[in-house]
């Protein structure tokens, strides 16, 4: 190939990818551990692909290390917005191998925890160097209230993110989806239940909105 | 370093060590200097409070370098508190303490997470229940 045609090439590549619609926006699923992140980003995935990301459990730390669902296209009012999900490990400032000892054996238990630290780190990587938005899930029966909530939408909010707070388990009795309103109030919440599949119109609306 | 404690001199190992750490000795380090010197501290069992706290960026270094250094039996993590500038309205104590009297941006408190069983805030108050072992 002829330095002028590589060059041509080059030109063309590049202005594609400026100009692209379609290019994809990697959008981070973040939060604390046990929120429901990998139950929301498997209702995502499920619902635009028919495939699942990963396992859910009640046992925290079972999402130990990113994993991410490429080209995910959702379809909103005849327009359709591209995304890839990265499912993240829950992040937490602490992990304690003894909390894993009620449902494993201890050698399995330090296995977990040496993987869920990675993940962890793993997962502050990406929101450094390699996300374009971030869905943030908080679990609405308890108080968002944490350090780590506080630290991680103030990182987001740092790197000028955009982010959508995703208030998960509207289900259940104890849900208050107006104490995680006035947690964060600077950012757009939206109610859920991704394990029911409550109100995801409009998670799908909102998604389509702030990553579109 | 200020401290308003030193095991050294507690003759004793109940005692808790406090590290103080001014704005001004945080003020010429990088991300990861400042980082080693709280990891340090807080691998020693001592509670480090930062009179400026640290950047989003370096907190979110602080948590993964923390995640790297985690070991069973060891080291499970840290306990941190921060007072936002708006969160701040009165400097006066840390500044009489630290010496320095100087606006705090931000208040951090840092600590091992065995040895801190309780760490939470109220509009005007970091409260820490540290064991001694």
């Amino acid at each position: 190939m002829g330095l002028f045609t590589e060059l041509k090439d080059s030109i063309s590549r590049v202005t594609e990818r400026l100009f692209s619609e379609q290019e994809p926006k990697r959008i981070g699923i973040y939060g604390p551990p046990n929120a429901g992140k990998t139950t929301l980003a498997n209702r995502i995935a499920r619902d635009w692909t028919g495939d699942a990301i990963g396992t859910e459990s009640r046992v925290p730390h079972e999402t130990r290390r990113a994993r991410r669902k490429e080209g995910i296209e959702i379809e909103r009012d005849g327009k359709t917005v591209t995304i890839d999900i990265v499912d993240t490990p829950g992040v937490t400032t602490k992990v304690d191998y003894e909390e894993f000892m009620d449902d494993m054996e201890e050698d399995d238990a330090i296995r977990r925890s040496r993987e869920a630290t990675e993940g962890v780190a793993e997962a502050m990587h990406w929101l450094r160097e390699d996300v374009d938005g971030v869905i943030y899930v908080l679990d609405s029966a308890v108080d968002p209230i944490t350090q780590v909530n506080t630290m991680l939408i103030g990182i987001i909010e740092s790197r000028d993110l955009p982010v959508l707070i995703f208030a998960n388990k509207i289900d259940l009795d104890e849900s208050s989806v107006k104490r995680i309103e006035d947690a964060f109030p600077q950012h757009t919440t939206v109610p859920l239940s991704a394990k029911e599949g409550d109100n995801m119109d409009e998670v799908y609306d909102s998604i389509a909105e702030y990553f579109g | 370093m200020p401290k308003a404690t030193n095991t050294d001199d507690l003759d004793g190992p109940d005692g808790v060590q406090i590290d103080l750490i001014s704005s001004e000795r945080m003020d010429g380090m990088a991300t990861m200097e400042k980082i080693r010197m709280i990891l340090d501290g807080v691998h020693e069992g001592n509670i480090v409070i930062l009179e400026e706290g640290l950047t989003p960026d370096e907190e979110s270094r602080l948590i993964e370098v923390t995640m790297s250094e985690i070991s069973p039996d060891e080291f499970n993590g840290i306990e941190i508190e921060t007072y936002p500038k708006s969160e701040t309205r009165d400097s006066s104590l840390l500044g009489r303490l630290i010496g320095s009297g100087g606006s705090t941006a931000k208040l951090t408190v840092i600590g091992p997470a065995n040895q801190i069983k309780t760490l939470h805030k109220d509009e005007t108050l970091i409260s820490a229940l540290v064991s001694r072992n």
